[in-house]
């Protein structure tokens, strides 16, 4: 498939306030892209027509029971069914920050046998200092099994911001060591936090922003076309977005969120 | 009571027969219906019933208290003042807009007319900016009163059709280490006040998705009793966008959320002083806050104003429907009729009155020509949110309120919006002060650090990180600069896809100062707001003026205003840069007195090319340091004394040619890619600007005091933390100092020293070294927390 035939459509719902610049990053990268109401698709079932999926950070609905909670049972009743063909024919699907919740909420993540009927991990609140806008450091930590990020490096060092109030992200107490072993035995993470020199954050404030365990800022399904990040790549897209730009004598032209943007724009060239 | 009799009709509606009614009569009417006015407003209403020979009835009055209070009609500023020194006929006319006025500059395009003030940004965008105050309803409900102030002043924003682009907020409190046995009843403690104040403020912008970029927090005891809210919100439109063409037969729609109790009598709230009483008498005056509702009437008004399918808007704010809807039929010269039973509301059974005055959040009123009412009402529809036609405009002065067929109002908008003008008296005499004298503390690298960790100076990332300033993906500086989060003189937006073009936001204020004289502090302040802006490369600069002050009608409260606003006229006419927008907040009174007399000044620059911008960090070893300005023994309210128990009477004074003059070169020096770095001098002085450049930028420094440029007699420690204002601190690049010299010419300026590789902050007079210090430590004191 040529880029420019590519077809993104990002998702949103009241209280999505990410849309804007997930637009213009995606636009930046020569590929078609539509922002439709969450109302207007429930209505007029149109998926069919996209190759990528995203949902946007924000605070759909207000946030109000569990982040992306409302939304993703509404999704779920309404085009459920859709969503599920479209992850089934093996097209991309994006959640950054209240997506990501989104896509926990509605158990497409981390989908260990696919879709879930109830959340099998949380996004929960960030033990540390309510909700966080900071950038951090993160290692891309995939081994291949994630599609979207299959044009990063291993081990890629990644300098992105997070932006929320619930993005601890965390396994059942009961279950723990056994669902941290799946999500290593089918490459499902994707991205951990890290100190500067790029050794794990373990759990340390303010490297790992929110508390998450086993340093995780971002996970794909066992397939590999569904990802979570709470980092915003979105805002990292630009040179000129990047905290400490003003010092480079040639400030670079992007920053490392579009890596990631354009390695998944890149999986559906080469798939489609 | 007799003068006031229930209609016969099957709801709460009320007639008062005002006729014959003497003063007493008058203001027992007025404590009977919970109204503001004042015993000579109440006559002139009571004339004017006279003259129609009819009575009045309750929605009526509800509209006259509404309109006249200080909140709505700014009563004090533009009243007669009869000062010592001859009569001011309006403050607002005779020293704020006056400076525009003069100066006519091509670029404003609506100032203090509409909702928010809109200059030009570039051929083909505008940028709206208003600052609002919510003191009174932070004092009682910090969560809600915060929220709500943001959520007010963004529908300000949205109230000239813009797109809300980014927020700021200015915190006053008292200290938060103030002991409860301190606090009179009914004050709540500042810790409390400060954590919910905090939390309302990013609830509601980060809800929204409008990212806070610029502020201040300033703790002084002055504010115990009277915490200070101020919230600022910038937008951006096309300037076709901006429509304001209402036509009689245009229908009235009320937009975005329902209409209830909470919010009734805020204005009037807002407009008396604190007692104890407030926390069980005005609670229903604060509102509750909803930015969800915000962020769906956001898109749906910007869909509105991208199709031109409106032709006027406005908030609904202090006043609520009453407001909104006479203040824009007499705007466009009309009258208008409502039907108040096409509310949606709540939960039933409101009264008429309180249907007209309720200050609900998340409503605004719109006009739509009848041919785009469906297209309007889809929109809305598409947005999950409610708009609803609850009357239309017509022609004649008259506005005709209905409810279930009853007309409950019948408002002339000649006599609404003519009360009768206040007159009041000052005086205002200089407070008894002496300047302290002290030793000279012995180790300066421990004072330096002392005041990087006071709470006026220390680092604000606790906070900060909590609002969200970077959604959008525009903010080019942001507030924490750098991996090491130094602060940053100002913010500066990239609000446009395909420009380079740039908005600098920054803010001034000096509250301490005002203890010793209103007209250095509002000079002070706007001096640092513009070189906040300066710094980052931002000219072309409009200024907001936002007063918090006492109750005006004590003579000595209002003597300080009135020396203030002269500042304002002095310096910002000095500088020629206009007020385009500005907002009071008067009778902030507590038990424990007035608050400390506060202006806020907020200053917008533009930046030609954001790839030119220039940041506080230290940014090459082998690099000189320049200092521009000139330092002089004004220590007077300033953190250094503070820190040693003073207040002082030295006051930073300007020399505002001069100041102008240096920033006017230094802004060539940033075109022509000389400077390196930038850095405004305020609280703390030389000593604490320079660790905060080094610190930031990861970077030692050598300086020697001796080389600054001075006046008058400065002890080393006064030389270092001295607030003078007009100064900055600036890194050249390597090798082009003496272009920066020669540039600078006589305007006082001296090379102060080198950047350094790595460790430390190196201080030294005549080759005595006085502070030497790890940049590791001092960035350790300055990230002390607050309240810590």
């Amino acid at each position: 498939m040529r880029r420019r035939e590519i077809r993104v459509l990002i998702l949103r719902a009241p209280g999505t306030n990410c849309d804007g610049e997930t637009v213009r990053a995606f636009r930046d990268l020569g590929v078609g892209v539509d922002v439709l109401h969450t109302q207007r698709v429930f209505k007029e079932r149109n998926l069919e027509e996209y190759d990528i999926l995203v949902f946007p950070g924000g605070f759909s609905y207000g946030d109000y029971v569990r982040s992306g909670a409302i939304w993703a049972k509404e999704c779920e009743y309404h085009i459920g069914r859709d969503l599920e063909h479209f992850i089934d024919q093996g097209k991309a699907v994006l959640g950054i920050c209240n997506g990501f919740q989104l896509l926990v909420e509605a158990g497409f993540l981390p989908g260990f046998e696919g879709k879930a009927r109830y959340p099998q991990v949380a996004l929960a609140n960030n033990t540390t200092g309510g909700y966080q806008c900071r950038w951090v450091h993160l290692r891309h930590v995939n081994r291949g099994g994630c599609l979207l990020t299959s044009s990063l490096p291993r081990d890629a060092l990644l300098r992105i911001p997070v932006a929320h109030g619930e993005g601890r992200f965390l396994l059942p107490r009961e279950v723990e060591r056994e669902y941290l072993r799946r999500l290593y035995e089918n490459d499902q993470l994707v991205l951990r936090y890290t100190k500067p020199d790029g050794s794990y954050a373990e759990g340390e404030y303010p490297h790992n922003p929110n508390g998450a365990y086993h340093d995780i800022a971002g996970i794909c399904n066992p397939e590999g076309n569904v990802l979570g990040l709470m980092p915003h790549p979105e805002r990292a897209y630009f040179g000129w977005q990047l905290p400490d730009w003003t010092r480079c004598e040639e400030p670079p032209r992007y920053g490392d969120g579009r890596l990631i943007l354009e390695s998944i724009v890149k999986y559906v060239e080469r798939r489609f | 009571m007799r003068r006031i009799k229930r209609s016969p009709h099957p709801f709460e509606h009320y007639l008062i027969e005002l006729r014959g009614a003497s003063r007493g009569e008058l203001m027992e009417v007025a404590e009977a219906l919970g109204l503001g006015l004042t015993p000579e407003e109440m006559e002139a209403i009571r004339d004017y019933y006279t003259l129609s020979n009819r009575p009045a009835t309750d929605v009526e009055l509800q509209t006259y208290d509404q309109t006249w209070s200080e909140h709505c009609y700014h009563k004090t500023f533009k009243g007669v003042i009869e000062t010592p020194d001859g009569v001011v006929d309006g403050l607002l006319k005779t020293y704020i807009r006056r400076v525009v006025e003069e100066l006519k500059p091509r670029w404003c395009l609506s100032v203090f007319e509409d909702n928010a003030g809109i200059i030009e940004f570039d051929e083909e965008y505008a940028i709206a900016v208003k600052v609002e105050t919510h003191n009174h309803p932070s004092a009682i409900e910090p969560f809600g009163g915060a929220a709500t102030g943001t959520g007010g002043v963004i529908r300000d924003v949205l109230g000239v059709w813009a797109d809300p682009i980014a927020c700021t907020d200015v915190l006053c409190f008292g200290p938060l280490d103030t002991p409860y046995e301190a606090l009179p009843k009914g004050v709540k403690h500042p810790t409390y006040l400060f954590r919910g104040v905090v939390a309302g403020i990013g609830a509601y912008g980060n809800n929204m998705g409008i990212p806070t970029v610029n502020g201040a927090i300033y703790f002084e005891e002055g504010y115990i009793g009277n915490v200070v809210v101020y919230a600022g919100c910038v937008g951006i439109l096309r300037k076709d966008e901006y429509v304001r063409a209402v036509k009689p037969g245009d229908w009235i729609l009320l937009v975005g959320g329902r209409t209830g109790l909470d919010g009734i009598h805020g204005v009037t709230f807002a407009s008396a002083e604190l007692t104890e009483e407030s926390e069980v008498v005005s609670r229903p005056a604060v509102q509750i806050p909803n930015p969800i509702e915000e962020e769906k009437l956001k898109r749906a008004i910007r869909a509105v104003a991208e199709q031109h399918l409106g032709s006027g808007i406005t908030d609904l704010g202090g006043g609520g429907l009453s407001c909104a809807v006479c203040e824009t039929a007499r705007r466009y010269g009309l009258g208008a009729e409502v039907w108040l039973d096409r509310v949606p509301l709540k939960y039933p059974k409101m009264a008429p009155w309180e249907i007209w005055i309720s200050e609900s959040q998340e409503r605004m009123l719109l006009a739509v020509p009848p041919q785009n009412l469906e297209g309007v009402l889809e929109i809305f529809h598409g947005e999950q949110t409610e708009a609803t036609p609850i009357g239309r405009y017509r022609e004649g002065g008259v506005v005709e309120v209905f409810h279930q067929g009853v007309r409950v109002a019948e408002i002339d908008l000649d006599s609404l919006f003519k009360p009768p003008r206040v007159r009041r008296r000052t005086t205002w005499r200089p407070p008894a002060l002496e300047e302290p004298s002290f030793p000279m503390p012995r180790d300066l690298g421990e004072m330096l650090k002392r005041l990087l960790a006071s709470p006026n100076i220390s680092s604000r990332e606790e906070v900060i990180r909590t609002y969200d300033h970077e959604v959008k993906g525009c903010t080019v500086v942001k507030p924490l600069h750098g991996w090491n989060a130094g602060p940053s003189d100002a913010a500066v937006l990239k609000p446009l896809r395909d420009s380079w073009r740039g908005l600098a936001v920054s803010c001034g204020l000096k509250p301490r100062y005002g203890r010793i004289d209103p007209y250095w502090m509002a000079a002070s302040a706007i001096d640092e707001a513009v070189r906040n802006n300066v710094a980052v490369g931002g000219r072309r600069i409009a200024l907001l003026d936002n007063f918090t002050w006492g109750n005006p009608e004590r003579e000595d409260r209002l003597g300080a205003l009135v020396y203030a606003c002269r500042a304002c006229y002095d310096v910002a006419r000095a500088y020629g840069m206009p007020f385009i927008s500005g907002k009071d907040s008067l009778y902030n009174e507590s038990p424990l007195g007035p608050v400390t007399p506060t202006l806020l000044v907020t200053a917008l620059g533009i930046v030609p090319d954001i790839r030119r911008v220039v940041t506080l960090d230290l940014k090459r070893a082998g690099d000189p340091l320049y200092i521009v300005g000139v330092t002089k023994p004004e220590l007077g309210g300033s953190e250094y004394y503070r820190l040693m128990g003073f207040l002082g009477a030295s006051v930073p004074k300007l020399k505002p040619g001069e100041a102008m003059g240096i920033y006017r070169r230094l802004i060539e020096a940033m075109d022509g890619g000389l400077v390196r770095a930038c850095h405004d001098l305020s609280e703390g002085g030389l000593a604490v600007a320079a660790a905060e450049m080094a610190f930031t930028g990861g970077l030692g420094l050598e300086m020697d005091a001796a080389a600054v440029p001075r006046e008058g007699e400065l002890r080393l420690d006064l030389l270092l933390f001295s607030e003078s204002n007009g100064r900055l601190l600036v890194e050249v690049s390597k090798g082009r100092g003496g272009e920066f010299e020669e540039l600078m010419g006589d305007l006082p300026h001296a090379r102060v020293g080198w950047v350094m590789e790595g460790d430390p902050l190196v201080i030294q007079r005549e080759g005595e070294i006085v502070v030497n210090l790890p940049l590791g430590e001092l960035l350790e004191a300055w990230k002390t927390p607050l309240g810590a």
